[in-house]
């Protein structure tokens, strides 16, 4: 890619992070990352563990901050300051591994705590809103329970829900099948791929090599705090062109 | 042994009793109100980024848990009117046990708080809410449930040292009964009556931090 088309495809891009680079202390974390997704865009982001894939999308909405290099979200640049931090985190929704619903609260309140606490919408439109989410993701039914009486899957489904009552333009998830029984991956694999034709802007960290095939546009490969490869998903099982990238699927895919 | 029961003074001064009972009762129920306030006003303040203020909140306990609570008292019953401040007797008394307990109360739930998996402040955060909002919606019921046993019984303590404040004769069963037993010398029977009262109101005191929880925390954990 030249230069100047660079530039051009940055500048349309829903999230830009250029020259990324991140410290935990004396220990870097991120190397030079540039990465840029368009609006509708699906990454499917992969790679060993501690290799910084959830420092990675944590900083996009800046959940840790980064220490050089610039990140854009939507037209904001990310700074350090509350203002910025909070106009990107309006537009960011994050799905984690451990789905951290708030547990005092019932599922519809888990939904509509943000947009009324942080978008000023009032009960009843929060609800509304809440209720029509939670009708998507199949759960309408649980509204009035803990998510204690939730099974994990159903728990993440809510999870999901509760991002997008926010209206985000841009999905993060990480990890989100990790922590659930088997049988329970595919009910929340779904919602995502319903949600990923819906035409939402995701970035998702995860080892389903199936969801990554079927609705990634670009699959990214990271190593050591630094992305070695990244291609669309037919191009990236059939051809992997790094070493390593082979060795990790040798290992995942070996795995099934 | 031929000492004689005699609780004739008791019941006749069991009116006097039962109100000076009620008022320990809400002496230790003011105490606790401000010793909250103080323990998440203090947690907030110890966390803060601004950092006197962190100190501040540091020495504060220090002292308190450090120093005896009857000296306390005396401190603030005397030197408050040193600063301009003239406060009855059972006033100080409260601002002492708040002030006590609340030193307590900020140590415990800080505890709490930090029990609370990151990963709920970190969802709080992503949903757009401020720091401030997070630890009022999603951290602070959580964590209060987590060491709720532990403010009990240190309120039921706070209650019981309600007694102390009979050294500057605040209103409550200690100094009350204290002037029946020297009118009447019969201490025995005085204290024996008095020490019933105590365990009813401790009693109480746990009964209604159950209730309370049972309400409160009304919703299911794994
Ligand atoms: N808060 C932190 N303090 C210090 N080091 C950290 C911290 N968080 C992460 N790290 C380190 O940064 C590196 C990247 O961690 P990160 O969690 O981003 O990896 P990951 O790719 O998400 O791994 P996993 O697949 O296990 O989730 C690891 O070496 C990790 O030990
Ligand atoms: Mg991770």
């Amino acid at each position: 890619m030249t230069q100047a088309s660079m530039t051009t495809s940055a500048a349309q891009a829903m999230i830009a992070m250029e020259r990324v680079e991140k410290w935990y202390g004396a220990f870097q974390a991120l190397h030079d990352i540039n990465l840029s997704v368009r609006a509708g865009e699906k990454i499917v982001l992969c790679g060993p563990s501690g290799s910084g894939k959830s420092t990675l999308i944590r900083c996009i909405n800046h959940l840790e901050a980064y220490q050089k290099g610039e990140i854009r979200v939507g037209g904001t640049v990310l700074g350090h300051e509350s203002k910025t931090i909070d106009a990107v985190r309006r537009e960011v929704g994050m799905v984690f591994q451990q789905f951290n619903l708030f547990p005092h609260l019932t599922i519809l309140e888990n939904c509509t705590l943000a947009p009324i606490r942080s978008l000023g919408l009032s009960k009843a439109e929060a609800q509304g809103r809440a209720r029509k989410l939670l009708e998507r993701v199949k759960i309408a039914e649980q509204a009035e329970k803990y998510p204690a009486q939730l099974s994990g899957g159903q728990q993440q489904r809510v999870a999901i829900a509760r991002a997008l009552c926010m209206q985000p333009k841009v999905m993060l998830f990480d990890e989100p099948t990790s922590a659930l029984d088997p049988e329970m991956v595919k009910e929340v694999l779904d919602t995502m791929i319903t949600l990923a034709e819906e035409g939402m802007t995701m970035i998702c960290v995860t080892h389903e090599m199936g969801f990554a095939r079927q609705v990634a546009d670009r699959v990214i490969f990271m190593a050591s705090g630094a992305i070695v490869e990244e291609a669309p998903p037919a191009e990236f099982f059939t051809n992997p062109r790094h070493e390593r990238t082979r060795k990790f699927l040798g290992e995942i895919l070996g795995r099934h | 042994m031929n000492y004689t029961l005699d609780f004739t003074p008791v019941i006749e001064g069991l009116p006097n009793l039962l109100l000076a009972c009620l008022g320990t009762f809400l002496l230790a129920l003011c105490g606790m109100v401000l010793a909250i306030v103080i323990g998440i006003g203090g947690v907030i303040l110890r966390d803060s980024r601004f950092k006197p203020l962190r100190w501040l909140v540091i020495g504060f306990v220090e002292v308190i848990r450090n120093t005896p609570f009857l000296v306390q008292i005396f401190f603030i019953y005397f030197a408050l009117p040193l600063a301009g401040i003239r406060l009855d007797p059972t006033p100080t008394a409260i601002l002492a046990l708040g002030i006590n307990g609340g030193a307590y109360a900020i140590e415990i739930i800080r505890g709490g708080v930090q029990s609370i998996s990151k990963g709920q402040m970190e969802a709080g955060l992503a949903l757009g809410l401020h720091k401030a909002q997070v630890f009022r919606f999603i951290v602070l019921k959580p964590a209060l449930r987590a060491i709720f046993p532990s403010l009990t019984s240190q309120f039921v303590l706070l209650t019981l040292s309600t007694s102390i404040a009979s050294a500057i004769s605040a209103y409550e069963l200690t100094s009350v009964s204290q002037r029946i037993e020297s009118d009447s010398f019969r201490s025995f029977e005085v204290y024996f009556t008095v020490t019933l009262f105590y365990l009813v109101i401790s009693w109480l005191m746990m009964r209604i931090f159950a209730l309370f929880s049972a309400r409160y925390f009304n919703y299911p954990v794994k």
